[in-house]
């Protein structure tokens, strides 16, 4: 990538920060000892049961891997379906 | 004071273990401590090389173990460096020739007569990694500034942290300062960041290193080598010493000048 293209920030980002990213990832899942695909089934079944008790919107629940250190942490975002105002 | 036990692991192959055992024994033998090298890599010995003494291995560690000969008969000691020793790895047998109780009673031994004993590790994460480790006071990974050796190198930190003798403390191997400045290597703060773990060393990338692996003189006797600066460096952070890093990551560093003048065709 050429020093104007970083400049005007085009083309693609230093392999740098993406193998960060890509490292930060695969050692959520390797602490964790789970795969991607476990972590779908897990948010499945979650809104499956949370739904059972709250409204929630399904298509923006977010389940993330975050790392505090060497302690992993399981985030989910589960936004409410807001009721009717008024 | 009896001897501090090392074990130098990585998990990935190739990233520099042997390279790192045998220049931390020479750059504290220098320090005027007494060092024993212990090679577990059991039928692919190299540490003698590194060092080069492979002319002159009679008996080795599993002859220790066999009962075949005694202790000090394996040990080779370097005549350019008198209190730094090789206990060489057995090249005709393989890595279940030992076991973590074997080498605890060797370094056990040693343990009275010497102040450390560094012990070079196997890569992967089976038997000949448990062994190497079982004995350890202090466990130190190498890594490079790689996704598949970082990623290694975080499996063997936990491996080591489970088994008691955390937390490792981490030796980056073959950063290239111009690289990372280009945005096209993973910087110190970057495998530092990723790993959360103590930092104990810096070492550029030097071509050095591989002239002193032809002659079988560790870089840690060069006094020009930035690579053996950094290896004499951990040995005084091993001996309790506050040493400031190279600073590789950022702007032109004073190393980068400085390989640069010696290096003209860079």
């Amino acid at each position: 990538m050429g020093f104007w293209d970083r400049l005007l920030g085009r083309g693609e980002p230093p392999s740098r920060e993406v193998a960060r990213e890509r490292l930060e990832l695969v050692l959520g899942y390797d602490r964790a000892k789970i795969s991607p695909q476990l972590l779908e089934t897990l948010k499945d079944e979650l809104i499956n049961v949370i739904s059972q008790y709250v409204e929630i919107d399904r298509d923006r629940v977010e389940i993330s891997l975050t790392q505090d250190r060497r302690q992993g942490r399981l985030v989910a975002s589960i936004p409410l379906r807001s009721g009717r105002r008024g | 004071m009896p001897a501090r036990i090392v074990t130098i692991t990585s998990g990935k192959g190739g990233v520099g273990k042997t390279t790192a055992t045998a220049n931390l024994g020479v750059a504290l033998a220098l320090l005027g401590k007494r060092v024993v090298t212990i090679d577990t890599d059991i039928g692919l010995r190299n540490l003698d090389v590194m060092l080069g003494l492979e002319n002159r291995i009679v008996y080795d560690l599993v002859d220790v173990v066999e009962g075949r000969c005694r202790l000090h008969q394996a040990m080779i000691r370097d005549k350019r460096l008198p209190q730094l020793y090789l206990l060489p790895a057995a090249q005709t047998r393989d890595k279940t020739a030992i076991g973590p109780e074997d080498l605890v009673a060797v370094c056990e031994n040693l343990r009275p007569d010497f102040d450390f004993l560094l012990i070079d590790s196997p890569a992967g994460i089976e038997r000949g990694f448990q062994t190497a480790v079982a004995p350890a006071d202090l466990v130190l990974v190498v890594t490079t500034p790689e996704v598949a050796s970082v990623r290694d190198a975080d499996r063997v930190i936990g491996l080591v942290e489970a088994d008691g003798k955390g937390p490792a403390q981490l030796i980056i191997n073959r950063i290239k300062p111009g690289l990372v400045r280009r945005g096209d290597m993973l910087s110190t703060s970057d495998v530092v960041d990723v790993l959360a773990v103590e930092l104990i060393g810096i070492v550029p990338e030097d071509e050095r290193i591989l002239v002193a692996a032809n002659r079988g003189r560790p870089v840690a006797f060069d006094q020009h080598s930035p690579a053996g600066m950094a290896f004499r460096n951990v040995a005084r952070r091993l001996l309790g010493e506050e040493v400031p890093f190279l600073s590789l990551d950022k702007g032109e560093s004073f190393l980068g000048r400085l390989l640069g003048r010696m290096r003209p065709s860079d």
